[in-house]
C-alpha cells in the first residue's frame, strides 16, 4: 500500500513541484522557535476563512437573493433545511470571529513591529485583506434582508453621497436604484459569494508567499536569518512542519471549543453577533429608531458620528482605516518588539488601545452630548497615535535588542 | 379585588439602563424546559393570536414533534385553517383587509420573540389599559398607541391607569402614569376569566413564542455539549502530541 502511495507521489512530483513546494512552505520553512500566544491568529484567520467559504457554499444552496424571498429563505434554512440552523449560525458567528482574529492578528503586528522592514509589503497586502473583508462583511450583512440589513446598507451607501460632485451619482451607481432594493440585494449577493471571496483568497495566497519570502518576525523582533549554522539554517529557526503544525493544531482546537460554545449556546451573543432588529423583515417605509452597525464596524462609526459635518465624518472614517497602511513609514524606531521599545510607544499604544475599544463601545450607543464628546476625545487620541508617531518613536528611549531570540 | 400592578420596579433598578428600553414594569426570563407549559402556550397562541397574526415559517407538525403534541390532537385542537399537518401557520385574513380593520397590516409572529425579546413581549401582554382616546379603547405601556385591541381581555379583565402629577422641567405639572390597576371583575364576567392565573398564561404564551422564534433552541444546547466534549477530548490528544514533538526544541 505504502509503496503505491509513494509511487503516486513520485509520479506527481515528476510533473509538479510537489515536494519542492512542500519543503519551501512547510517542511523546510524555518520559523522562529519563540512564537507565543499572539502567533495563533494567523492560522485562525485561515481556519475561519475556510469555515466561511464552506458554510457559505451550503447556505447558497438554499438562500434566495430576492427582496420578496430572502428573509423567508433564511428562516427556511433555520427551520426546514436539515442542520441549516447549524450552518447558518457557523456563518454568522464566523463573521464576528473573523474580525476578532483579524483584529488580534493586526494587533500582534503592532506589538512586535511585524510591519517594519523587510515586511512592509506583507503588511500592505494584509491591509488589502482587511479592506476586502470589510466589504465582504458589509455585502453579506444585507443578505438576510432584515431591518438592520436594509437600513445599515442605506446609511453606509448614503455616506458615498456625501462626497462632493460625484456623490449622488456614485451612491446611485452602487445601489443600482434610488433606494436599496431588490436590484441592490442581487448585486450584493454576487459580490458577496463570488467577487470578494475570489479577491480574498488571492490576497491570502499573496500574503503568505510574501511572508515566506522574508520569513516570520517574532516576539523579540530579532531577524533569525542573521544567525545561521553551517548549512544555512537559522539557529533560532525550526521547521514549520511538524513543530508549528502540531502547535497550531492545539490553538485551533481551543478556538473551535470557544467557537462551538457560541454557535450552540449563544448564537446571537446578546445581539452583538446577530442584531435583534434584524429579525424584522426589511421595510423601506419604516426607519428603525436606532441604527447601529455590527460591533466590528462600531469604532469607525463612532468616528463618523463624532465629526460635526457629514463629509468631514466620512473623510475621518476613511482616514481612520487607511492610516494603518502607513505604519511601516510612520514608525521611526529602530526597534521592532514592544519588549525593547521605550516608554513613548508603550504609552501611545496603550492610549490607542483604550481609544479603539472606547470608540467601539460608543459606536453601539445612541448618541448623547456626553457620548459625542467622549467620541471626539477618543478620535483625537486615535489620530494622534498615527500622526505623532514619527515624532515620539524617533525620540523614544528604546532598550538594546539582544542578538538572538530569548526562549 | 386588590391586585395592584406596580411599576415601581422601574424606580428600583438603575433607571438609565432601562430608559432607552421603555418602561418595563415586569421582569421575565424565558424557560423552555417545561413541555406542558409550551403546550399550554401553543394552545393560547393558536386560539388567540393565530386569527389575525400568521406564523408563516412554522409548520404545525414540527411544533407537534418538538413539544409533544400528536398529529391527531393537532388536527382536532390546534388547527383551524387547514387539515394538513405539514402546513405552515397561515391565516385567512389578507394584509389588505388587516389594514382596513386596524390601519396597519398585522406582523407575522414567527420570529417576533427574537426581534422584541421575551421580556418585552411579556410586558406588552401584561400592560394593556383602558384609554378611550384609542380606536379599540385600549393603550399599552410598552407599545404606546398600539393598533392591536386587548385580545386577551376576557382572561385578564381590564386595567386602568393611575396617574400622578409632577412638576416638569418648566415647572408646569406633567401628568404621567404611575401604575396600572386591575378593575373590579368585568360586568358579565366572561367564562374564560382567569384573574390571578393570567400571569401564568402570559408566561406560558411568551415561552411558546420564544420556542416559535427558534425551534432548534430546544435541542441545540444538547448537541453543543457533545461537540464540546469531543473537542475537549481532541484537545488532550493534540496537546500531548505537541508536547512530544516540542521536547527536542526545549532541550
Amino acid at each position: 500500500m505504502i509503496k503505491y502511495i509513494l509511487a503516486l507521489r513520485d509520479w506527481i512530483d515528476a510533473r509538479f513541484p510537489l515536494i519542492e513546494e512542500w519543503n519551501k512552505h512547510a517542511g523546510q520553512y524555518y520559523a522562529p522557535k519563540n512564537f507565543n500566544f499572539w502567533y495563533y491568529f494567523g492560522v485562525l484567520s485561515m481556519v475561519v476563512l475556510v469555515i466561511q467559504i464552506v458554510t457559505g457554499i451550503w447556505l447558497t444552496m438554499n438562500y434566495k437573493p430576492s427582496a420578496d424571498l430572502a428573509f423567508a429563505s433564511v428562516e427556511y434554512i433555520m427551520r426546514d433545511v436539515e442542520w441549516g440552523w447549524w450552518i447558518r449560525y457557523m456563518h454568522s458567528t464566523g463573521a464576528s470571529a473573523f474580525f476578532i482574529v483579524v483584529y488580534l492578528h493586526m494587533y500582534r503586528a503592532m506589538l512586535y513591529g511585524s510591519y517594519k522592514r523587510p515586511r512592509e509589503l506583507i503588511w500592505l497586502i494584509g491591509m488589502l485583506i482587511y479592506f476586502t473583508l470589510m466589504g465582504e462583511a458589509f455585502f453579506g450583512y444585507l443578505l438576510p434582508w432584515g431591518q438592520m440589513s436594509y437600513w445599515g446598507a442605506q446609511v453606509i451607501i448614503s455616506l458615498f453621497g456625501a462626497l462632493p460632485i460625484i456623490g449622488d451619482d456614485l451612491s446611485l451607481w452602487i445601489r443600482g436604484d434610488f433606494v436599496v432594493s431588490d436590484v441592490t440585494l442581487n448585486r450584493f449577493f454576487a459580490l458577496h459569494v463570488i467577487a470578494l471571496p475570489l479577491v480574498l483568497c488571492g490576497l491570502v495566497v499573496a500574503h503568505i508567499l510574501a511572508l515566506h519570502e522574508v520569513g516570520s518576525n517574532n516576539p523579540d523582533g530579532v531577524e533569525i536569518k542573521e544567525h545561521k549554522d553551517e548549512n544555512g539554517i537559522p539557529l533560532d529557526g525550526i521547521p514549520f512542519h511538524p513543530y508549528y503544525t502540531v502547535k497550531d493544531t492545539v490553538g485551533v482546537v481551543i478556538f473551535l471549543i470557544l467557537f462551538a460554545a457560541v454557535v450552540f449556546f449563544w448564537p446571537e451573543m446578546n445581539g452583538y453577533f446577530i442584531e435583534h432588529a434584524n429579525f424584522v423583515p426589511a421595510d423601506p417605509l419604516k426607519t428603525p429608531e436606532h441604527i447601529a452597525p455590527v460591533w466590528y464596524f462600531t469604532p469607525f462609526y463612532a468616528i463618523l458620528r463624532a465629526v460635526p459635518s457629514q463629509l468631514g465624518g466620512v473623510i475621518a472614517m476613511g482616514l481612520a482605516t487607511v492610516l494603518f497602511c502607513f505604519l511601516p513609514w510612520l514608525d521611526r524606531s529602530k526597534v521592532k518588539s514592544i519588549r525593547y521599545r521605550g516608554m513613548n510607544y508603550k504609552l501611545a499604544l496603550t492610549a490607542f488601545t483604550i481609544s479603539f475599544i472606547g470608540l467601539g463601545w460608543l459606536g453601539m450607543q445612541a448618541p448623547t452630548p456626553l457620548f459625542t464628546w467622549m467620541a471626539r476625545g477618543f478620535s483625537f487620541v486615535y489620530f494622534m497615535f498615527f500622526l505623532l508617531m514619527p515624532l515620539y518613536t524617533s525620540i523614544d528611549n528604546d532598550k538594546p535588542v539582544p542578538d538572538r531570540v530569548r526562549f | 379585588m386588590r391586585i395592584y400592578i406596580l411599576i415601581t420596579a422601574l424606580l428600583l433598578t438603575p433607571g438609565w439602563l432601562l430608559a432607552a428600553e421603555g418602561e418595563m414594569p415586569y421582569e421575565f426570563s424565558p424557560d423552555l424546559s417545561d413541555q406542558s407549559a409550551l403546550q399550554r402556550g401553543a394552545r393560547t397562541f393558536v386560539n388567540y393570536c393565530l386569527t389575525c397574526h400568521s406564523a408563516s415559517y412554522m409548520r404545525y407538525n414540527r411544533m407537534g414533534q418538538d413539544i409533544g403534541i400528536p398529529d391527531s390532537v393537532l388536527l382536532e385542537n390546534f388547527m383551524f385553517g387547514t387539515d394538513k399537518v405539514g402546513d405552515t401557520m397561515q391565516i385567512a385574513m389578507t394584509p389588505s383587509s388587516a389594514e382596513q380593520y386596524f390601519g396597519i397590516s398585522t406582523p407575522d409572529l414567527s420570529v417576533i420573540a427574537r426581534a422584541r425579546g421575551p421580556e418585552w413581549l411579556y410586558n406588552y401582554l401584561m400592560t394593556f389599559y383602558l384609554d378611550s382616546s384609542r380606536p379599540f379603547g385600549v393603550n399599552n405601556l410598552v407599545f404606546k398607541d398600539v393598533a392591536m385591541p386587548h385580545v386577551l381581555w376576557e382572561l385578564q379583565g381590564w386595567q386602568k391607569a393611575v396617574y400622578v402629577e409632577e412638576a416638569g422641567e418648566d415647572g408646569l405639572p406633567v401628568r404621567s402614569i404611575d401604575h396600572l390597576e386591575l378593575m373590579e371583575e368585568p360586568a358579565g364576567k366572561p367564562a374564560a376569566y382567569q384573574n390571578e392565573s393570567y400571569e401564568q398564561t402570559v408566561s406560558d404564551l411568551v415561552n411558546f413564542m420564544v420556542y416559535l422564534g427558534e425551534p432548534i433552541k430546544l435541542k441545540r444546547g444538547s448537541f453543543g455539549v457533545w461537540v464540546i466534549l469531543y473537542l475537549m477530548f481532541l484537545l488532550v490528544i493534540v496537546y500531548f502530541l505537541k508536547k512530544e514533538y516540542w521536547k527536542d526544541i526545549h532541550e
